[in-house]
């Protein structure tokens, strides 16, 4: 087991033909991801590494059965495009692209909930459950299977951790990255969920940053739902207020969203708050020798 | 992206939502010439990006052009919080019996447009959410219905008992609404939000943020920026595909990825420096970025050292080796520089990087610990 991506999956590629699109599905495949189809309108009846293209998700969807989408399509394109994926019947929406208009996300996010489809992203990296799946952008070759599960709203923080990890021969369940905008898809409480319920899960890493309140709310649940350790990391401590530190969603403001609120809020309810990227295996081997004495 | 408040109300009037008589001006002879032809009193406000005006002393009442003459003079030109004002809006003055604020922007946790509405208008709505958060009155919006009718006398039954401005109410806040849709709003505010003494609903004030990602799709938005000297650095660095925030400190950190990048700030500081900006190149192998960069972080001056933190995703660690390999070609680098090369073709970039004859290290904690070091040496 695992969450959400595994070798069940039958992935479609939105946009599969575009720069990033094709370079990534080389990439996934590699790793032995199964592409059944690619989308990209007015290009149907071509393939790409020998994938069959379609013009719209629907004809993908019915000709091949792909369960699974991700999108590689322009910012301005994006929400149209996970709106796309929610109609034509996939169960998870993986959208990768940058700078999507919020309002976008808004529509985008609610229509898939009433369509009951999951959404990662966007400005996300995709996930992967190592051995199994990739479904993203993630460099593969420093992942290892193992049994922590990782979430994250940054891409290249997540690689640090998963670095320090796996150099530690601590291994991953999946690993998500949830984006870094204010309006995105499947979030920490979701996530934190299915790796509660996943039986191959036994400990739990949350990555976040300044901004929002989602951090909070994580601790809120954890401390209500969670009974797998958790250990957590908070970027953006000498970050300024009301600057936008790159992501969308990454700013203090009006004084709130800041990383000593997060932190805070975790060790109140005795989740552990890494300092430094370097201490989050440590505080992992920790947590799961506590918890197979208990 | 910010307005002014005489660029938010002109967009509000726009949608026939009624404001004062007012125009802006840039003299005190402008400020002079518009009082003489508005009723006295008038209300002189410094038109500058950012909160507290008034406390900053940047709002004049004036019984007179006498009055108005010398508030124009007094604000122009004066410094509210590091900015300079350079333009006043000249406003009829209004007598009004109650004051409300109310405010749309979005709402992270419902991933909705969440309406807010109060009955204490006229004081910052922050300090509101301290002191008496009972006293807000939120509302979310369901992005299919839009603000329906009766969505909008809910919210206006909160605020009024008499149903003539419950009526103007109600259409007030489906024009608020529909105007931060149609312009991709990230916030939309009238504080406050007055009855005169005609007993007419009127926006005082306005205030106005929108989505910098939707700005491609809204030119009129796009085209009112105003940036001040740090923003316009900001700007020339994303057109170059990068995203930077000066800081104050001494160590320049060139890092890929904004979490990364903040994480790299933070061990700085743990270590006892003082990071001198937030770099993050981004995900493309460009070699051409990281000189660009080098250039942003060299033309601080405060920069006595250079700390290069890659973790190679889509980005390839040779290419940013390269890319530094060729900065220094080009330019005349006479600060340390700090290089730690991790992930995709991190061994290929570490070769590059060792016959230019440049200190390698192998974690960000030995990048970090460094920099401090020989920015520590340098001083």
């Amino acid at each position: 087991m695992s969450i959400l991506v595994n070798n069940k999956t039958h992935l479609v590629v939105q946009g599969i033909t575009g720069r990033d699109g094709s370079f990534h599905t080389s990439k996934m495949k590699a790793y032995g991801t199964n592409i059944v189809a690619g989308v990209s309108p007015g290009k149907g009846g071509l393939t790409v590494e020998g994938i069959p293209v379609f013009n719209t998700v629907e004809e993908a969807v019915k000709a091949t059965n792909a369960n699974t989408s991700i999108i590689f399509v322009p910012a301005p394109l994006a929400g149209d495009a996970i709106l796309e994926a929610g109609e034509a019947g996939v169960e998870l929406v993986i959208c990768i692209s940058e700078g999507v208009p919020t309002l976008d996300m808004v529509k985008a996010t609610n229509y898939l909930k009433k369509k009951g489809v999951k959404l990662i992203g966007a400005n996300c990296p995709g996930l992967i459950t190592p051995g199994e799946a990739l479904v993203g952008i993630l460099p593969a070759n420093i992942f290892l299977k193992g049994n922590v599960g990782l979430m994250s709203r940054s891409g290249t923080l997540t690689y640090e951790m998963v670095n320090q990890l796996t150099t530690h021969g601590i291994g991953q369940s999946t690993c998500v990255g949830i984006g870094g905008d204010p309006v995105a898809g499947l979030y920490y409480q979701e996530l934190l969920q299915l790796f509660e319920d996943d039986p191959e899960t036994d400990a739990i890493v949350l990555i976040g940053e300044i901004g929002g309140d989602a951090e909070e709310r994580a601790a809120q649940y954890i401390k209500e739902h969670i009974t797998k350790p958790v250990v957590a990391f908070i970027a953006g401590q000498t970050a300024p207020p009301g600057k936008r530190m790159g992501h969308a969603g990454a700013i203090i403001s009006s004084g709130s969203g800041t990383a000593a609120e997060k932190i805070a809020a975790f060790e109140a309810i005795g989740v552990p708050v890494a300092r430094r990227p370097v201490e989050i295996p440590t505080l992992v081997k920790e947590m799961l020798e506590k918890r197979s004495k208990s | 992206m910010k307005i002014h408040e005489y660029q938010a109300k002109e967009i509000f009037s726009r949608y026939a939502i009624p404001i004062t008589t007012e125009n802006v001006c840039y003299t005190v002879d402008e400020v002079v010439k518009t009082a003489s032809g508005f009723d006295m009193p008038v209300v002189v406000k410094a038109q500058v990006l950012v909160g507290g005006r008034g406390k900053a002393g940047g709002v004049k009442l004036a019984r007179s052009i006498d009055e108005a003459r010398a508030a124009g003079e007094q604000i122009l030109g004066m410094n509210i919080k590091g900015l300079t004002v350079e333009k006043v809006l000249v406003a009829e003055g209004i007598r009004f019996n109650a004051e409300y604020y109310v405010g749309l922007t979005i709402d992270r946790n419902t991933k909705s447009v969440i309406f807010m509405a109060s009955s204490e208008g006229g004081v910052e709505i922050e300090e509101v959410a301290k002191v008496n958060p009972n006293a807000i009155h939120k509302f979310i919006i369901d992005p299919d219905l839009g603000m329906s009718p009766f969505m909008a006398r809910k919210i206006a039954f909160k605020l009024f008992n008499d149903f003539s401005l419950v009526k103007q109410a109600v259409d007030l806040f489906i024009k608020l609404y529909q105007i931060f849709i149609d312009t991709d709003a990230s916030l939309v505010e009238i504080n406050p939000l007055v009855v005169t003494d005609e007993g007419n609903l009127l926006a005082l004030d306005g205030k106005m943020n929108f989505d910098d990602n939707a700005l491609f799709r809204q030119p009129e938005i796009e085209a009112l920026n105003e940036p001040d000297e740090d923003e316009v650095k900001e700007l020339e660095a994303k057109d170059k595909g990068l995203s930077y925030i000066r800081l104050d400190g001494t160590i320049g950190c060139m890092v890929n990825g904004a979490g990364l990048a903040m994480a790299t700030m933070d061990l700085v500081k743990y270590f006892g420096g003082q990071p001198a900006n937030f770099l993050d190149i981004g995900g493309s192998s460009n070699p051409q970025k990281v000189v660009d960069a080098m250039n942003l972080l060299l033309s601080d001056k405060n920069v006595k050292v250079v700390m290069i933190n890659i973790f190679g995703g889509i980005t390839r660690c040779d290419d940013v080796a390269r890319g530094l390999v060729t900065a220094l070609d080009q330019m005349k680098v006479d600060i340390p520089i700090v290089v730690r090369l991790s992930g995709t073709n991190a061994r290929q970039g570490l070769e590059i990087i060792k016959e230019a004859n440049l200190p390698v290290v192998n974690t960000m904690s030995e990048a970090a610990q460094e920099a401090i070091r020989l920015c520590a040496a340098c001083q």
